[in-house]
C-alpha cells in the first residue's frame, strides 16, 4: 500500500467573481506515492500542481475523490483531526514563509510547540535540525538577515521538526539563483536518503526533477498526462506536455530559425540519433559512418545524465556520395532510433 | 492671585483628567478595537475563519458606527451610559462613549495591518498542524505588530482629540478647561496652556508609539 494514495480526486473553486465558470483546478487524479521515494510533479504555472499539493495535507479540502495518507483516509476528517495528520507532512514553500517575528530559532520551535513537545527536548531537537541543514550558528538572527538559501534551510529545518514522514515542498527553489538551488536539491536528496522522508516535489523546472526526483508527474489543465520512473520519462516522452517539458532540458531535434541557421552553415544530409540507454555506444554508432566513408559533423543535440544513465540527441550532418550515406543512416538505424531533419 | 491659583488647580486637574479618560478609552477600546478588527480580518473571504453572513453583518455594524460626528456619538449613546456605567453624564460616561468610538475606529485600523501579513504565513502555520485561534494569536497579531503598534499610536491621537469635547456630558479634562476657562471667560492664556499640554500628551504618546513599533519592526 502506497504512502499516500489519491483516488479520482477533483477540486473546484468556486468563481471569484459572480457570473464567472468555477475553477475545475484538479480533475480526476489518480496517485500513488510510496514510501521512500521523491516524487516530482512538473506542469506549467496553472497547472493544478499547487493545489494538487494542499489537498495531500488537506490545507484545502478536495471536492470529490479519497485522499489516503499513511493508511488513514483523510477526505473525512474533521479540521481537529487534521490538525494531527499535518503534524506528520512537512511543507516549505516558494517564497519560504518564515515568521518575520520569530529568529530562526522560533521560526523551528512552532511547530514543537503546536505538537506540545516539552520545552527541554524543543531545544534539544531545534539545535539538532540546525546543525542539519547547516546553520548552527544562526539560530538568533531573524530570517531578513539571511539569504534566500539559508531561509529555504530554515524552512526546511522548521517543516522538518516534527520528524514528519512526508515532505512537500512547493516550487521550493523556484526564488534562488541556480547555484543555491543546486545547494537545496543537495538538502532535499539528503532528507531523503538520510531521514527516509518521502517527497513530493512541485516544479516547472525540469532540472528539480532531473535533480532529485526518483519518479515523474506531468500535469495540465488540472489533470495527470504522464506519469512513471524519471528516466523513461526523459527517455520516452509519450505526451506533447511531456515532451515539451523534456526540450527544455534535452534539445533533441532542430527547429525553426535554429535549423535554418544550422543549414546555413552546414551542407549535407542532417539525421538526428537518439540514444535511449547504454546498450548501443556512440562509437559504435559513428563507426557505422565512418566506415563507408561518409563525412559528418556534429551540429546540434547533447547528452544528459539522468540518474546514472546516459541519454540523449545528437543531429549530424553527413557528407559523400548519395549511396554511401544511405548504407550508413540505414546501418546507424539498426542499431538506435534515427530522424531524418526535414 | 488666588483667581490663578485656583485655575491652576483646575488646569492640572483637567489633565490628569484628560490623561486618565484617554488611557481608559485606549486600553477598552483598543480591545475592542484588536478584538473586531481581527474578526472582521479572519471571517473575510479567503480568510481562515471566512464567513460571509458574520462578515457581512460586522461590516454593516462598523460602517454604521464609524461616521457618526463623536459630539452627537455622545448624546445618542447617553442611554447606553445610563445602563452600563450606571450615568449618562460626567467622566465615566465620556469613557464608555470613547470607549465604544474607538472600538469601531481602531477595528478598521487593524484590519488593514492584518491584510498586510503574506497568506503564505498563516498557510505555513496551518501545515504545521496549528489550529485556527492559535494562529491568531501565535502568528498572525505578532506577524502584524509593528503597523499594528503604529495604527494604535494614530487611535491615541485621535482619541485625544475625541476627548477634548468631554464637556458637551459634563466630563472633564483639558479640552474642557480650554472651552469653560479659556473660551468663554476670553482668556486667551488659559486656552494656550491647555493647548501645549495636548500637544506634549500627543507627541509623548506619537514618540512612544514610534520607540515600541521600531522594537517590534527591528528597523
Amino acid at each position: 500500500m502506497a504512502l499516500v494514495e489519491l483516488r479520482d480526486v477533483s477540486k473546484v473553486f468556486p468563481s471569484s467573481r459572480r457570473g464567472a465558470p468555477p475553477v475545475n483546478a484538479v480533475t480526476g487524479v489518480d496517485l500513488d506515492i510510496h514510501a521512500g521515494e521523491i516524487v516530482g510533479i512538473v506542469g506549467y504555472s496553472g497547472a493544478g500542481k499547487s493545489t494538487l499539493v494542499r489537498l495531500i495535507n488537506a490545507l484545502e479540502p478536495v471536492t470529490s475523490g479519497t485522499i489516503t495518507v499513511d493508511g488513514t483516509e483523510i477526505t473525512s476528517l474533521k479540521e481537529r483531526e487534521l490538525q494531527k495528520v499535518r503534524l506528520g507532512i512537512g511543507m516549505i514553500f516558494q517564497q519560504f514563509n518564515l515568521f518575520t517575528s520569530r529568529t530562526v530559532y522560533g521560526n523551528i520551535a512552532y511547530p514543537l510547540q503546536v505538537a506540545g513537545v516539552p520545552h527541554r527536548e524543543q531545544h534539544a531537537r531545534i539545535v539538532e535540525l540546525l546543525t542539519f541543514v547547516g546553520l548552527g550558528d544562526k539560530a538568533h538572527v531573524h530570517p531578513e538577515q539571511l539569504s534566500g538559501g539559508q531561509k529555504q534551510r530554515v524552512g526546511i529545518a522548521r517543516a522538518l521538526a516534527t520528524s514528519p514522514r512526508i515532505l512537500l515542498a512547493d516550487e521550493a527553489t523556484s526564488a534562488l539563483d541556480p547555484q543555491t538551488t543546486h545547494e537545496v536539491l543537495g538538502l532535499l536528496k539528503r532528507v531523503n536518503e538520510e531521514l527516509g522522508i518521502t517527497i513530493v516535489v512541485i516544479t516547472h523546472e525540469m532540472e528539480v526533477i532531473k535533480a532529485i526526483a526518483h519518479k515523474v508527474v506531468v500535469m495540465e489543465q488540472g489533470r495527470i498526462v504522464e506519469q512513471g520512473p524519471v528516466f523513461d520519462i526523459f527517455a520516452n516522452p509519450a505526451e506533447p506536455a511531456t515532451r515539451r517539458f523534456v526540450s527544455t532540458l534535452i534539445d533533441d531535434v532542430p527547429e525553426g530559425h535554429t535549423l535554418e541557421s544550422l543549414r546555413a552553415r552546414h551542407p549535407g544530409r542532417f539525421i538526428t540519433v537518439s540514444f535511449r540507454d547504454s546498450s548501443v555506444s556512440q562509437s559504435q554508432v559513428f563507426a557505422e559512418i565512418i566506415s563507408r566513408g561518409v563525412e559528418f559533423e556534429l551540429v546540434y543535440g547533447g547528452i544528459e545524465d539522468i540518474q546514472g544513465d546516459s541519454f540523449g540527441h545528437l543531429t549530424l550532418a553527413l557528407r559523400g556520395e548519395d549511396i554511401a550515406i544511405k548504407e550508413a543512416v540505414a546501418a546507424v538505424t539498426a542499431r538506435v532510433e534515427t530522424r531524418e531533419v526535414a | 492671585m488666588d483667581r490663578l491659583q485656583e485655575l491652576q488647580s483646575l488646569f492640572w486637574q483637567g489633565a490628569w483628567e484628560t490623561i486618565y479618560i484617554v488611557g481608559f478609552a485606549l486600553v477598552l477600546g483598543g480591545l475592542g478595537g484588536l478584538l473586531l478588527g481581527v474578526s472582521l480580518y479572519v471571517t473575510r473571504r479567503g480568510g481562515i475563519l471566512a464567513n460571509a453572513p458574520v462578515s457581512f453583518v460586522l461590516n454593516i455594524v462598523v460602517n454604521f458606527f464609524r461616521p457618526i460626528p463623536f459630539v452627537i456619538f455622545i448624546a445618542a449613546a447617553q442611554p447606553a451610559a445610563r445602563a452600563v456605567m450606571g450615568t449618562g453624564i460626567g467622566n465615566k460616561a465620556i469613557i464608555f462613549a470613547l470607549v465604544i468610538a474607538a472600538s469601531f475606529g481602531i477595528s478598521r485600523i487593524v484590519e488593514q495591518n492584518l491584510v498586510s501579513v503574506p497568506p503564505g504565513v498563516l498557510e505555513a502555520a496551518r501545515s504545521t498542524g496549528a489550529g485556527r485561534v492559535r494562529i491568531i494569536r501565535t502568528v498572525l497579531i505578532p506577524e502584524a505588530l509593528g503597523p499594528l503598534i503604529l495604527g494604535f499610536t494614530f487611535a491615541f491621537v485621535a482619541i485625544v482629540d475625541m476627548s477634548a469635547v468631554a464637556g458637551v456630558v459634563g466630563g472633564g479634562g483639558l479640552g474642557n478647561f480650554a472651552l469653560v476657562y479659556g473660551y468663554a471667560q476670553y482668556n486667551p492664556t488659559a486656552t494656550w496652556a491647555a493647548v501645549i499640554v495636548i500637544v506634549v500628551i500627543v507627541q509623548l504618546g506619537q514618540f512612544a508609539g514610534n520607540a515600541l513599533a521600531r522594537k517590534a519592526l527591528r528597523r
